[in-house]
């Protein structure tokens, strides 16, 4: 594979310092070896999505970034500070797969996203105005305002992800890791979801971390696509240059990467 | 203590007006750390921590020394052996409840044994005994009933966090583990908090019951721990007047009105739908 020649109007990379600085990091499950030497790089306010098929690695590198689990080889720093050592944690925004929410849990959805905004006031402090306006904003940022009081299971799959991209957007973050956001959720909800991220992106500057293997509304959006397979990263540049690599997202070596036919 | 109160039937006599105290103080506060329990699945840990406290009010009867105090330590260290298991993983969190939950009972048993103490003393911690709660009981059980209310009031937003997601609230910085102890030692405050009144056996039913039927009646999280505590509050108001006007049991009346208020918002919820 040949490297993508960067974009003239970019800044150089060493003059923005890098929000995610990977460096030759492994990991294995006993004797299985799941990472194998991955090194890249995010740039502070960049859209990157990061892909590859079930078994590559790609959650197992979530994790570690997360700092739920820690390499046993190289080196991981986000905002300067290696996982879950940063001294203000919520300036990274996590979106979780909305699986994870318990089903019937009686929460509406301002009192998750407020639960979310308690991360930057701090867990034993009561939340201010200007807490409550940030909720606020959160959820106008992701279209939810008008659902503010219903519970959280009440709502359609798509409308939960979006809360869960409100309760990250609410301590207004420098980097959003975000997990399959895009799977199984239906077109107006992608649609809301790529305005909330390019918003992010052009008003707060922030990078973004999409860990996906489909990509839906926001595959024109993004500057960078990193491939994993098979526990390295087999493509590392802009999502046009992908299809001309000859490297695939699909589950199967030979799947082309839909999105980026257009027209679907 | 309340003796000049001129309270209504049938809280006109003086112990009626401590059990009232106590009863609205424990069915008020259980369901509080209740609703944190049901959410994350670990309805029965309240049963669990009861266990272990019988092991400890017999050690206290054995030494002589005011179960409360036993049952309190024995308790909250169960709570936070359990929880310890449960996050590194040693064993699922139903395994790691019952290797406590029947070791309580078995080591309760054995103690009550040795020293030949299993008469109404030890059964009135098992069964609770709330006519007969005096005025230094209902301080205690009314000072632990204050602390949970005050560290609920203080950390209800940070466990909800936790409950919606923990991995999240962990990478979002959240004292997860502290946290989650936290909850299991009020759990076990709890559990010492109720024995007077309903006993260590039904204890725990007044920390899930009211939370079961105010959830499917609340339209937030904020007011199903409000919902939650009034009903059982108010079980325990109902228990003890139907416990004396038909002279049953009080503690397991209590208990009864619990059971009944979650059957009927079940019925409820069903037939709006």
């Amino acid at each position: 594979m040949t490297a993508p020649p960067p974009p003239p109007a970019a800044t150089p990379a060493a003059a923005t310092p890098a929000v995610v600085e990977v460096a030759d990091v492994a990991f294995s499950y006993g004797v299985d070896e799941v990472l194998r030497g991955v090194s890249f790089a995010v740039a502070d306010g960049e859209f990157v999505a990061l892909a590859g098929p079930n078994g590559s690695g790609k959650s197992t590198l979530l994790r570690l970034l997360l700092g739920l689990l820690a390499p046993a080889r190289g080196e991981i720093t986000l905002l300067g500070a290696p996982p879950g050592r940063l001294a203000e944690p919520w300036r990274i925004g996590y979106v979780p797969q909305r699986t994870v929410v318990p089903e019937g849990l009686p929460a509406t959805v301002t009192e998750v996203v407020a639960a979310g905004r308690l991360a930057r006031r701090g867990w034993r402090r009561r939340l201010t105005r200007g807490d409550r306006e940030a909720v606020e904003h959160a959820m106008e940022s992701v279209a939810v305002a008008d659902l503010s009081d219903r519970r959280l299971h009440e709502l359609s799959g798509g409308q939960q992800q979006r809360v869960l991209i409100a309760r990250a957007l609410v301590t207004d973050p420098d980097l959003l890791i975000l997990d399959e956001p895009v799977a199984g959720v239906d077109t107006e909800s992608q649609a809301l979801f790529r305005d909330a991220l390019v918003h992010l992106g052009t008003e707060h500057g922030a990078a973004v971390l999409l860990v996906s293997h489909e990509f839906g509304a926001v595959a024109e959006d993004l500057d960078r696509v990193l491939v994993l397979r098979r526990g390295a990263i087999a493509f590392d540049g802009p999502p046009a240059d992908l299809v001309a690599s000859g490297v695939s997202l699909g589950v199967h070596a030979h799947d082309l990467p839909v999105w980026l036919e257009g027209g679907t | 203590m309340l003796a000049s109160l001129a309270l209504p039937w049938p809280f006109d006599r003086e112990y009626m007006q401590l059990a009232l105290l106590a009863g609205v103080v424990v069915g008020g506060t259980a369901p509080l750390i209740g609703t944190f329990l049901v959410q994350k699945r670990l309805s029965l840990l309240g049963d669990g921590l009861g266990h272990l406290a019988f092991a400890g009010v017999a050690a206290g009867i054995a030494f002589d020394v005011w179960p409360v105090w036993t049952a309190l330590i024995a308790s909250v260290a169960g709570a936070v052996a359990i929880e310890w298991l449960r996050t590194r993983g040693h064993a699922a969190g139903d395994l790691a409840l019952a290797l406590f939950f029947y070791s309580g009972i078995a080591a309760g048993v054995v103690i009550t044994g040795l020293a030949g103490s299993l008469d109404a003393s030890t059964l009135r911690y098992l069964f609770g005994s709330i006519l007969t709660v005096e005025a230094s009981d209902a301080l205690t059980i009314a000072i632990l009933g204050a602390v949970v209310v005050a560290v609920v009031v203080v950390v209800w937003r940070a466990l909800l966090a936790i409950v919606v997601d923990e991995e999240a609230a962990r990478v979002a910085g959240f004292p997860v583990d502290g946290l989650n102890l936290l909850l299991a030692a009020m759990a076990a405050v709890t559990i010492v908090t109720g024995m007077r009144v309903v006993g260590l056996l039904l204890v725990a039913a007044l920390m899930v019951l009211p939370v079961g039927a105010a959830q499917r009646v609340a339209s937030s999280f904020r007011s199903t721990l409000v919902v939650a505590s009034a009903i059982g509050a108010g079980s325990a108001v109902a228990g003890l007047a139907a416990a004396r006007q038909w002279a049953l049991a009080p503690g397991a009346t209590i208990v009864l009105v619990a059971a009944g208020s979650f059957l009927a918002t079940a019925v409820v919820a069903q037939v709006r739908r």
